[in-house]
């Protein structure tokens, strides 16, 4: 460990020691090579090129469509996943010559304009190859079961096409060299999140919902285009990832526009990673099939936010003062989405939802650990959490397979007995969520809780700073999760069946997905063991970090500091979801269930006896009223009486103008006409003699004309004016 | 075929669909077939001319004008018959010859009431010579004939093929655009009166020659009096825009337009304004639109806004995406008040994007309107069930007009945000970074307006006095013909903005930078931007009585 806080180099235990393997700083850069890290395009290229012949001729394949995209998206799984090897075998190389591995940036020119230079290009380092692998394996996943889930659906060859279009606009996002292309990939993945919400759009609720996901998704949007200028100009005119990030490490850009450029890019975090206050599109966003709730809501594209911020995060942390400090906006977002989604997730009846508020919790956990700087923590969430939560997502969309029904409370309830494999799959995710040891989240979640710097019993300081606040955040959390989740298995899967006709379990390729997200549940935290806890050999710890977090020679990685891991926080964690489990448990296991088997609540509980647990129970019902501001207040505000106002105010007042103009116009024609050219003029040239009646007749048919009385009025006009001009000027 | 292409290329180009208009008012009346046939390879004899320009085109040279033609016209004023094509001009040209012929293959069948192709098709093929006329032009006369040109076909189009309200709409239109061509008209003329002598390169004489205009009038012609010029052909070309608050013309002239003429004014017939601000506003005049260009930048993101919230007014489909252009070209100008030549680049790819996205909505409202009768979105809705290809087809210009990425209209809008962070030195950052926000938040408005309109028409299901409309079929073959094209280059320009920006960057450096000179530029990058002017003048003056 090569930088540390001086407060936190004195309570340096022998764990952080160890813990200084995975990132001494080394002497000098080694460039990686590879190729399939130098020809990492062809992962986005595959399902691309699926797209458009699923698209085009999908419906003419024997299985409709979908076995393009399996195939597409099982090569780019085949060669993801050989990107990775590379890249891990890269950083052994390096680590043979004490050197540090370099990200492998292949650029082409895009196009020139304005003495600028667009390039576009992949960026493959560990960060990139962790998203490339997460985002192939869940993709074919998902692909696999929704050839069952949506076998009998109106639009299969299409649902299959817009599931390529997905996977590959955000392996183009996660590819992205520079922030341009980031852009377009954050778009596109937003407009297949549209496309893919709106899938039944027949239903009214459903287009509305995608219509609101991409709308709040837009007004994050702004952040982004603001700040991507912000940085482009600040940074002297760069779009590069890589660019940006050193030059705000090195100090380079000043402190006022990378403040205002990364609170901008919080902005688009905020509505694309689901974080309050524009988090509320994103249980709506359940109205789509569940498959795409699970590759796109919870396990893909809602971490797009996450990985800006990571991909960026030398603008973020030198932006925020992430070091040494105790507070930033950041992690401030983080913790309270943390707490506001796991607190929504208690009052749902849909089990999808539930599974939302969840992941917006989650996402917070990931946006409050980059806010703390525990990158390394963030990014491993990430990762485990895709697992765990997509095996929830797919299990919610196996039961509604079978009961055909989301609603727990009507519909569900003992399942286990005739859905084991969902059942046990579910349970080992639901845990893996809970966080409870072994299992994937606790070792992802115990090191964001550590990296917070907060704790001081037994190691878990020597953080960037001591975000204590984050750290009891991060607690409560850990509870509540435990605790909605007892609730929605008990509900889903305890007690009696209270829905219709006789479930059933689903066939094998909705079952086999959901046995190897179980299985990566269960085992993804064991790839970054927190060392010093002498529960495994140290050279097998903190794997994912060593070949994930860029060596902090690397110019274009902030010099975070990393706290030591704290076996007492460990422990207190798990009794933490351990207690929320307990609580739950009594209240569901015990109370409920023993009012009947088939009872979902208490009659008379506390939102029953006390007006206060009432009102808080009104408030989270009514999700702390953020929808009626934005879809009541705001959108309804400019869409009724504002744009009706403008729209007035342009007919009655500018038009309006422009109307009388003509009228008073055409009065002038007609005095012209009447007075001065009938009576005057004419007059003259009658009394005379001297014009031919014809010609008369001629001249005035063309003038009652009225386009020709205008004209020439206009026209006069514009002469006398010419004349005035000439000569005063 | 070079030696040919210089000396007769534009006159031809310019010329062929006026030849083919003669030659089908000499077709009688009932013989349709011919007269079609004739007019379809009229503009498609154009399009392969421009093509052959195209081919021949010196893209190293992208910032010259080629292909000049330069003889003696109009003697007594001194106006010649002057055309050129360089970077700017050719994505005009381009788009132009080739939407012409793509209206006319969607009037065979398509016609509207009361028909009469024969005079339809006539004014087509005049409006067209008007339009690559007006952009090739490099003589203020030769412009402002061509310019007027456009008004007189288009006129008629509206007044007689047009909807309910067509001769109001059509009066308001010729008017409305009239008072601001002689405006125009008045600057021009000022222009000749005062930037005489001290032109570079000129002798002691007037002129309307462009490309001597804009080498040296900003140091002839005082600082008022610049600024009257410039507010003249603020107005000229601001109504062809339409800038707020002169655009009120525009959604009655669209509603009610036959869908071929909406197509073209959307396409096309705006683009001769904000054509007109990079071509002669601009380079002539740059002192005088670095004064101006906080008012346009205001007004044009009052318009983005403004824009937006007439579209959420809106019931019917056709004044919504007619409203949608005046927020669109209010991004135009946006990247146009930046002056910068990043800026501009964008505006000049706003335009060929709003162009194609807004023309290919316009025809699917012509065909929308076609099958079901009405614009009014409260009855609309299924298209999607009910003409599927119809309906992508919509959603999918919806995205590209709401400015997706991977599409045209992205290129326009997000550029000119970019751009407006940092404007010209002589123009205020503050000001203009507070305009990119607002530009920003339009944005949002734009998906907001869109992706409703896609919802009432396409989403749903099919009311019930259309659900079984023998009327509502899925996208015919000649709409087909008329549109793959547009959707093709919305898509390729989206992903590869380099067909664009190869012929346009040169262009814009050209007549931003090079011909106003490294003087001129200076002050238009200083700060104190005022100051530099008057010394440059002061300096020009003084060089010009000593020799």
């Amino acid at each position: 460990m090569g930088w540390t806080t001086s407060a936190a180099a004195a309570t340096q235990t022998t764990a952080s020691v160890l813990a200084a393997e995975t990132s001494e700083a080394a002497e000098e850069v080694l460039a990686a090579s590879g190729w399939f890290l130098e020809n990492a395009w062809l992962i986005p290229a595959f399902p691309a090129l699926s797209f458009l012949l699923i698209l085009f001729f999908g419906k003419r394949f024997p299985k409709r469509g979908s076995e393009i995209g399996i195939l597409a998206v099982g090569a780019s799984l085949v060669f993801a996943l050989a990107a990775a090897i590379q890249w891990i075998s890269e950083v052994n190389r390096a680590d043979d010559k004490n050197a540090a591995l370099d990200a492998v940036s292949t650029t082409w020119t895009w196009w020139q304009n304005g003495g600028i230079n667009f390039t576009f290009g992949t960026l493959v380092d560990g960060l990139a190859v962790t998203l490339l692998v997460v985002v192939t394996i869940v993709s074919l996943l998902v692909h696999i079961y929704s050839t069952d889930y949506l076998a009998d659906d109106r639009r299969y060859t299409h649902f299959f096409a817009f599931l390529s279009f997905f996977t590959a606009s955000m392996l183009f996002f996660v590819l992205s060299e520079n922030t341009l292309q980031m852009i377009v990939g954050w778009e596109l993945v937003g407009v297949c999140s549209f496309v893919l919400i709106g899938h039944w759009w027949e239903e009214k609720p459903n287009s509305s919902a995608a219509l609101k996901a991409m709308l709040t998704n837009r007004v994050g949007d702004i952040g982004l285009l603001v700040g991507v200028s912000v940085l482009f100009f600040a940074a002297g005119e760069t779009f590069s990832v890589l660019e940006l990030n050193e030059r705000a490490i090195s100090g380079n850009i000043e402190h006022l526009p990378l403040l205002v450029g990364a609170c901008a890019l919080t902005a688009a975090v905020l509505s694309k990673s689901g974080q309050f206050f524009l988090h509320t599109w994103l249980p709506d966003a359940m109205a789509g099939p569940t498959p795409v709730s699970a590759l796109i809501h919870a396990a893909t594209m809602v971490v797009a936010g996450v990985y800006l911020i990571a991909r960026l995060y030398g603008v973020f942390f030198e932006g925020f003062a992430i070091a040494g400090s105790s507070v930033n906006l950041l992690a401030v977002i983080g913790g309270i989405t943390t707490l506001v989604g796991a607190s929504l997730a208690f009052v749902q009846r849909d089990i999808k939802r539930v599974l939302a508020y969840s992941t917006i919790s989650q996402l917070g956990y990931m946006v409050l650990a980059l806010g703390v700087g525990a990158w390394t923590a963030a990014v491993f969430h990430l990762f485990t959490h895709a697992f765990f939560k997509a095996c929830l997502f797919l299990g919610s969309g196996s039961v509604s397979h079978a009961v055909h029904s989301f609603d727990m409370k009507s519909d569900m309830g003992g399942l286990r007995k005739y859905m084991p494999h969902t059942y046990r799959t579910f349970m080992i995710a639901s845990l893996a969520l809970a966080g409870l040891p072994p299992l994937a989240g606790f070792w992802s979640k115990d090191e964001i809780l550590a990296g917070t710097g907060g704790w001081g019993l037994v190691g878990g300081t020597g953080g960037n700073g001591a975000y204590t606040v984050m750290l009891v955040m991060g607690l409560i959390t850990a509870a509540l999760t435990a605790a909605y989740m007892t609730r929605c298995v008990y509900l889903t899967f305890f007690g009696q069946y209270r829905g219709h006709g006789q479930p059933h379990e689903s066939g094998p390729r909705i079952v086999v997905p959901l046995w190897i997200l179980a299985v990566l549940a269960v085992g993804a935290g064991w790839l970054n063991l927190p060392p010093g806890f002498q529960l495994v050999p140290e050279n097998w710890t903190e794997r994912f970090g060593h070949f994930v977090e860029p060596n902090e020679a690397l110019s274009y990685f902030p010099k975070i500091a990393h706290a030591d891991p704290s076996w007492t926080l460990a422990i207190l964690s798990a009794v933490v979801a351990l207690a929320g489990i307990a609580l739950a448990g009594r209240y569901y296991f015990g109370k409920v269930a023993a009012v009947s088997p088939s009872a979902t609540e208490l009659s008379d509980g506390m939102v029953a006896r006390s007006s206060l647990a009432a009102a808080g129970h009104n408030l989270l019902v009514n999700k702390y009223y953020l929808d009626h501001l934005y879809s009541g207040v705001i959108a309804g505000g400019v869409k009724g009486p504002i744009a009706r106002a403008a729209y007035k105010f342009n007919q009655d007042g500018i038009d309006k103008v422009v109307n009388e103009v003509g009228e008073r116009a055409v009065q002038a024609g007609h005095f012209a006409y009447d007075v001065i050219d009938q009576k005057v003029v004419d007059g003259m040239v009658n009394s005379s003699g001297v014009a031919p009646q014809l010609a008369g007749e001629e001249i005035r048919r063309m003038q009652t004309g009225k386009v020709q009385t205008y004209a020439g009025i206009v026209f006069i006009a514009a002469a006398l004016l010419a004349l005035g001009f000439i000569v005063f000027l | 075929m070079k030696a040919f292409l210089d000396d007769w290329g534009l006159t031809i180009l310019t010329f062929l669909p006026m030849a083919g208009a003669l030659v089908v008012m000499t077709i009688p009346k009932i013989n349709e077939g011919l007269i079609k046939a004739v007019t379809l390879l009229a503009t498609l004899a154009t399009a392969a001319m421009a093509a052959l320009l195209l081919g021949w085109f010196s893209l190293d040279e992208a910032g010259s004008l080629q292909y000049v033609v330069d003889h003696s016209w109009i003697d007594v004023i001194n106006s010649r018959y002057i055309m050129g094509l360089d970077g700017i001009s050719l994505p005009l040209v381009l788009l132009t010859v080739l939407v012409v012929p793509l209206c006319v293959i969607y009037s065979f069948k398509h016609l509207p009431e009361p028909r009469n192709p024969k005079a339809f098709l006539s004014l087509l093929l005049i409006l067209e010579t008007g339009m690559v006329g007006t952009f090739v032009a490099q003589d203020l006369i030769l412009f402002f004939v061509f310019f007027e040109v456009v008004l007189l076909p288009m006129y008629f189009m509206i007044g007689v093929w047009g909807g309910e309200n067509r001769r109001y709409a059509a009066i308001k239109f010729f008017l409305y655009t009239l008072f601001g061509s002689a405006l125009m008209l008045i600057s021009f003329l000022a222009l000749f009166f005062l930037a005489d002598g001290t032109l570079a390169g000129l002798q002691e004489v007037n002129t309307f020659d462009m490309r001597a205009l804009s080498e040296g009038a900003t140091t002839a012609i005082a600082r008022t009096s610049q600024l009257w010029i410039f507010a003249g052909m603020f107005l000229g070309f601001g109504v062809k825009v339409p800038i707020f608050p002169f655009h009120t013309w525009l959604p009655d002239a669209h509603t009610e337009a036959p869908t071929v003429g909406s197509v073209i004014l959307a396409a096309v017939l705006l683009k001769l304004g904000t054509y007109g601000f990079v071509r002669i506003a601009l380079p002539m005049l740059p002192e005088a639109a670095a004064a101006w260009a906080p008012v346009i930048g205001l007004l044009a993101v009052i318009g983005i806004i403004y824009g937006a919230l007439g579209c959420l007014a809106q019931r019917d489909m056709k004044r919504l995406i007619a409203f949608s252009s005046v927020a669109h070209m209010g991004f135009v100008m946006l990247g146009i008040a930046t002056m910068t030549d990043f800026g501009i680049n964008a505006a000049v790819f706003g335009m060929v994007a709003h162009g194609l996205i807004t023309g290919m909505l316009f025809f699917l409202a012509g065909s929308v309107k076609e099958r079901y009768h009405t614009l009014d979105m409260s009855r609309l809705g299924g298209l999607l069930a009910q003409a599927p290809k119809m309906g992508w087809m919509l959603g999918f210009c919806a995205m590209a007009s709401l400015g997706l990425p991977g599409l045209a209209g992205f290129w326009g809008e997000f550029p000119a945000i970019l751009a407006s962070y940092n404007p010209a030195g002589i123009l205020s950052e503050v000001v203009f970074r507070s305009y990119m926000v607002v530009a920003a938040v339009g944005t949002v408005l734009a998906a907001g307006y869109l992706l409703w309109m896609l919802q009432k028409a396409a989403f749903g299901t099919p009311r019930e006095e259309f659900a079984n409309s023998p009327d509502i079929k899925d996208v015919t073959k000649w709409e087909y013909m008329a549109w793959a094209p547009m959707l093709v280059l919305i898509v390729a320009l989206g992903f590869y903005p380099r067909l664009i920006h190869e012929a346009s960057d040169p262009a814009v450096g050209e007549s931003l930078v090079v011909n106003v000179g490294d003087e001129v530029y200076g002050c238009l990058e200083d700060e104190d931007g005022i100051d530099c002017f008057e010394d440059l003048r002061a300096s020009s003056a003084a060089r010009s009585q000593n020799s």
